[in-house]
């Protein structure tokens, strides 16, 4: 009997408890800027494609779900010729964002990715390409790298010497 | 020489002969290195491989030395874990690492690194320095590799490999300290034929592979098979891989009887021809003078119906294609009608070569072996051209007898540095009697050049020397000295090696090889014999059958239409056109099998598409009479497949019974016993290591559940290999495979191609398991092969005719090879070669248009001077499409272009 009325006594008590019930999707809950969710590929500062076909975000992948084919432009810089991930494997564990020396792929707290068709949850480039730098702003892998990919020439980049004189006779 | 030594206080029965890395290395310890490599030895210039040494038993404080130049003594007592040691080597490292780029992400190294791996097994993994770094610009190097010095590592293994050991010179190093540059003098192709051996050498991405850069995968997400190049007649062991669906690089796979650790120019760039869009992946039926695709079944049944309709359908196979196939077609139109794909000329010529390996009277060394002779005789051969890396292996042959000054001295073998300062460059015995100059001529102490005929009198003049029974005269006082000299050579020398070859098609060339070979022998000489042939399979598909192609052109005839089935051949390359063209004509059905469109499938009415060495499985018999298996890469998405698949799927006998490779092979060595070693090239398909299949990808394999899903989301189950015991994922055995089925080199801390190591039972010897390949023709003590008593009539040049020779180029005369893009940069145009002292008779200048006569036809061609041409001769490119068809050696006449 004693229970019976300390549970109708709990019950009542927690009518005036703050509610932690989000009337999703009415409402939606705040995310973190780092919540690991859709994944996208960001831009430099420049406003080219980050991503250069390293292939670290595919083999970081416990799922196996990013496949991609990197390519050279004219001026040797290295892009995603195709760039597809498979969402119905992928787990959101966030490796491939781990991975990434450049910074341009990344997770975001989106996930409203449900499909009726499992078919539609195949990203290719064009859906997860956006068009900012998204969590890392400022940062342009071809400016630190040695290579001269059209984006600074030889010796230009950070902390780069000047290309060496190999005909100088100077010790 | 044994000897015991003790690592970090445990004992070791080692090799007294090596140095402490090797050493080190063979027990299987990790230690890290750069500038050493197993066949180039050490020099000690990187001072990665620092250990300490201990003096005695009670020394405890020992000091720091470079394992690579210390040599093994007995009850020596080092240590690799020493704390001293280990902050060396990380300190190097760091060093090192200072200038070194951040370019891993867009680096063609990146995940097969040697300075990767290495830079971890160091333990240095924070970058502590935060000045500049230096650069410097790159250079254009040709098609083949491309050039980041800003990743060099100083360790100078490039110029090790390009000058000293391939013979190169236009790599070199320059600048000093910290700037020193690798690189040409100044921009421009590569000339040594191995500089893609530069790719693997370089411990880090200075030198990568250019076409890889186009189609570019690393090396985990690529599924390779163990296979062996096809690009000649040498049988060099390769590992080919794909991606998505394209061949996307060939390496080199470490075989210790064959080609070790490297590979030429044509093996490694030439498989692109794979890749192309003119490639045959669907079976097509001629309806009205084009070409429609037809289903597979269709095919199939529409060939089964001509051939039982009739029963004399003829079968013309190829030395281009396996054993498995050529014997398929021989089943499938029985003996009679089966015809080897080459002209008499070259057959016949192969048959004596068969005839002589066969006899066992002298030794046909492997293409390794071939380097611990100390004295070379090459008759009528363009080695780089024709067998390239047996130029290379002859490079270090070449080196045998000099190296001998600095054993004298005791200098180990493995001191590089010592033993080339104590050598100063010196090459030992070696004799080139060649139709032009060749790229061997810079190591030669003496040179002949002559017209086919002429080389093999003087041949059959040095062999006359040797053994003075017989009854060979040289042809006049000079040539009389010149055979004095190197039968005086050959006899000194402990291990004297002879070189010929069917490239002249000249058959008394053979056999003066052989005299001079047998001679030696009599005379109590540990003596080889090589002769290179004109195609991978050469040997195998002659044994196959006795009968040529001007034997088919010959019976052929329109009253009785019947039908052709040629198989991985291009007719139009090795007849005359107009002959093909009447052959071709005389068939209702000609039913081609082959991989890429040209003049015999548009002339064809029944295509079906066949696989290269990537797509197909089988057996293929190189030179020294070594039967190699080599395996299917990947499964098209297309109808391509083996040859022998179609042909089995053809012949009704195998419709009851699962058709797959060792079915094939029972068959093939039931009617042929003497093939019985066949059998047991590679483990059979139902070979399992540890219960499983061997992986063909390795295990950090990345996509699988994208790389299909554009098509469809669901995965669709990985192929089947019913004829290896190969599977074609990820899954199954890790660990070292039997040799013969290793897809590719990895072990846990070696990335890189370095992990061949691990593979060995001793760095840079035999692989576990032994080196695959089984060789068909041992020598035989009691052998009675007789002299051959040929005596070629002396050249005598027709007036006014030249005698027109074939000029062989590794990029060009082999017709695959040269469709691949690379190597189609490197393709000769056409042209034609004079002797200088004809030419200036004639008024005829380098670069005038001269009018020649081929195969009837007018044709108009450049002139080159300066080849060495003997006078009387011409020499033309072989295998171009423009030169496409000619049976050499043919008389003509030429005159200057418009003076009629």
């Amino acid at each position: 009997m004693f229970s019976i009325l300390r549970s109708i006594w709990l019950t009542f008590i927690h009518m005036f408890h703050k509610r932690v019930t989000v009337e999703y999707p009415e409402k939606k809950n705040y995310l973190p800027p780092r919540h690991r969710g859709r994944i996208v590929l960001t831009r430099d500062p420049d406003n080219q494609e980050r991503c250069v076909g390293c292939y670290l975000c595919a083999v970081a992948c416990p799922v196996d779900c990013i496949s991609l084919q990197a390519t050279e432009d004219e001026n040797g810089r290295r892009s995603a010729e195709f760039f597809r991930i498979n969402f119905s494997r992928c787990i959101l564990c966030g490796y491939c964002e781990e991975a990434c020396p450049t910074d341009a792929i990344q997770l975001i707290p989106d996930f409203e990715m449900a499909e009726y068709n499992r078919q539609n949850l195949v990203y290719e480039k064009e859906d997860l390409l956006i068009d900012g730098q998204g969590k890392y702003p400022g940062y342009n892998f071809f400016k630190h790298a040695g290579v001269d990919a059209g984006v600074k020439a030889k010796g230009e980049g950070i902390d780069e010497e000047k290309p060496v004189d190999i005909k100088k006779l100077m010790p | 020489m044994m000897a015991k030594i003790f690592i970090d206080d445990k004992p070791y029965e080692v090799d007294g002969s090596k140095n402490l890395l090797e050493t080190a290395l063979s027990i299987g310890l990790n230690l890290p290195y750069f500038c050493w490599h197993p066949a180039m030895h050490s020099v000690g210039a990187c001072r990665q491989c620092a250990i300490i040494k201990y003096k005695d038993d009670d020394d405890k404080k020992g000091k720091l030395v470079m394992a690579c130049m210390e040599p093994v003594a007995d009850n020596l007592h080092i240590s690799i874990e020493a704390p001293e040691a280990h902050a060396f080597r990380a300190g190097n490292v760091e060093a090192l690492m200072t200038n070194h780029p951040h370019d891993c992400p867009v680096c063609d190294e990146g995940g097969e690194c040697h300075l990767q791996d290495m830079t971890v097994m160091t333990g240095h993994n924070e970058r502590r320095y935060c000045y500049t770094k230096r650069t410097h610009n790159n250079q254009y190097l040709g098609p083949f590799v491309n050039h980041e010095m800003n990743r060099c590592i100083q360790c100078y293994r490039c110029v090790r490999f390009y000058k000293d050991y391939a013979g190169g010179k236009d790599l070199d190093v320059f600048a000093a300290h910290n700037d020193v540059y690798f690189g040409r003098q100044e921009e421009g192709v590569l000339e040594s034929e191995f500089s893609g051996n530069l790719v693997e050498v370089c411990p880090t991405g200075v030198f990568t592979d250019k076409t890889l850069k186009k189609h570019y995968t690393r090396k985990w997400d690529l599924t390779n098979a163990p296979s062996v190049c096809h690009q000649c007649s040498l049988g060099c062991n390769i590992i080919a891989s794909e991606r998505y669906g394209t061949i996307r690089r060939v390496l080199s796979r470490f075989n210790g009887d064959v080609n070790g650790y490297f590979l030429c120019d044509r093996g490694r760039f030439g498989y692109e021809y794979i890749n192309s869009k003119n490639r045959i992946i669907t079976p097509a039926r001629l309806v009205n003078g084009s070409f429609a695709a037809i289903t597979a079944g269709d095919a199939v049944q529409e060939i089964k119906a001509i051939i039982n309709t009739e029963n004399n359908t003829i079968g013309i196979g190829s030395p281009k294609a396996s054993m498995e196939s050529n014997f398929l077609l021989r089943e499938l139109v029985g003996p009679a009608n089966f015809y080897a794909g080459v002209p008499a000329r070259e057959g016949k010529l192969i048959r004596q070569v068969i005839a002589i390996l066969d006899n066992g009277k002298v030794k046909t060394p492997s293409l390794s072996e071939a380097k611990t002779y100390d004295a070379v005789f090459i008759l009528g051969e363009d080695l780089t051209n024709t067998a390239p890396m047996l130029a290379l292996s002859l490079r270090q042959a070449a080196k045998n007898e000099p190296n001998e000054i600095a054993r004298a001295v005791k200098i180990p073998d493995w001191n590089d540095a010592a033993t080339r300062e104590a050598v100063q460059g010196a090459t030992g015995p070696f004799f080139i009697a060649a139709a032009h100059d060749t790229k061997l001529d810079d190591i030669a102490t003496g040179i002949y050049h002559a017209s086919p005929d002429q080389i093999a009198g003087f041949g059959n003049a040095v062999a006359g020397n040797i053994n003075r029974q017989l009854n060979f005269v040289a042809a006049d006082a000079e040539i009389e000295k010149l055979s004095d000299t190197i039968s005086a050579a050959l006899l000194a020398a402990k291990k004297p090696l002879i070189v010929a070859g069917t490239s002249l098609y000249n058959e008394a060339i053979v056999q003066a090889a052989a005299n001079i070979a047998y001679a030696l022998k009599d005379r109590g000489k540990d003596a080889g014999l090589i002769y290179i042939l004109p195609e991978a399979n050469s040997i195998g598909s002659a044994l196959l059958a006795d009968q040529y192609l001007e034997d088919a052109f010959a019976q052929a005839s329109p009253k009785e239409a019947k039908s052709v089935i040629i198989l991985e051949n291009d007719l139009y390359q090795r007849m005359d056109k107009t002959a093909t063209d009447t052959f071709l004509q005389y068939f209702t059905n000609v039913i081609s099998l082959d991989y890429l469109e040209n003049a015999t499938t548009r002339n064809s009415t029944l295509l079906l598409p066949a696989g290269t060495f990537a797509e197909a499985d089988g057996t293929i018999i190189s030179n020294e009479g070594r039967a190699q298996r080599f395996y299917q890469v990947h499964v098209p998405k297309n109808d391509v497949r083996s040859s022998w698949k179609w042909l089995a799927e053809l012949m009704a006998a195998y419709d009851s019974s699962p058709i797959n490779l060792d079915a094939v092979i029972d068959r093939l060595t039931a009617a042929f016993p003497a093939l019985q070693a066949i059998q047991y090239v590679a483990p059979s398909a139902g070979f399992r290591e540890d219960t499983q299949k061997i992986p063909r990808s390795p295990q950090r394999y990345s996509g699988r559940t994208a790389i299909n899903a554009d098509m469809h989301v669901s995965e669709p189950r990985p192929p089947a290999d019913p004829d290896s015991a190969l599977s074609y994922t990820m899954e199954g055995y890790v660990g070292i495979p039997p040799p013969a089925l290793t897809p590719f080199y990895w072990s846990p801390g070696w990335n890189s191609a370095q992990a061949i190591n691990k593979y060995q039972i001793e760095v840079g010897g035999e692989l576990h398991g032994g080196n695959p390949g089984k060789r068909l023709f041992e020598p035989d003590p009691n052998s009675k092969a007789a002299y051959f008593n040929s005596t070629p009539s002396a050249c005598s040049p027709k007036e006014g005719q030249y005698m027109v020779l074939p000029l062989y180029h590794i990029f060009g005369s082999d017709e695959l090879s040269a469709q691949s893009p690379a190597v189609a940069e490197r393709v000769p145009q056409p042209y034609i070669a004079l002797n200088d002292s004809d030419a200036g008779k004639a008024g005829i200048v380098e670069g005038a248009i001269i009018e020649i006569l081929l195969s009837g036809n007018k044709k108009w061609l450049p002139v080159k001077l300066k080849m060495g041409l003997p006078q009387g001769t011409a020499g033309l490119p072989k295998g171009l499409q423009e030169t496409a068809g000619i049976i050499y050696p043919f008389y003509t006449t030429i005159k200057i272009a418009g003076n009629d």
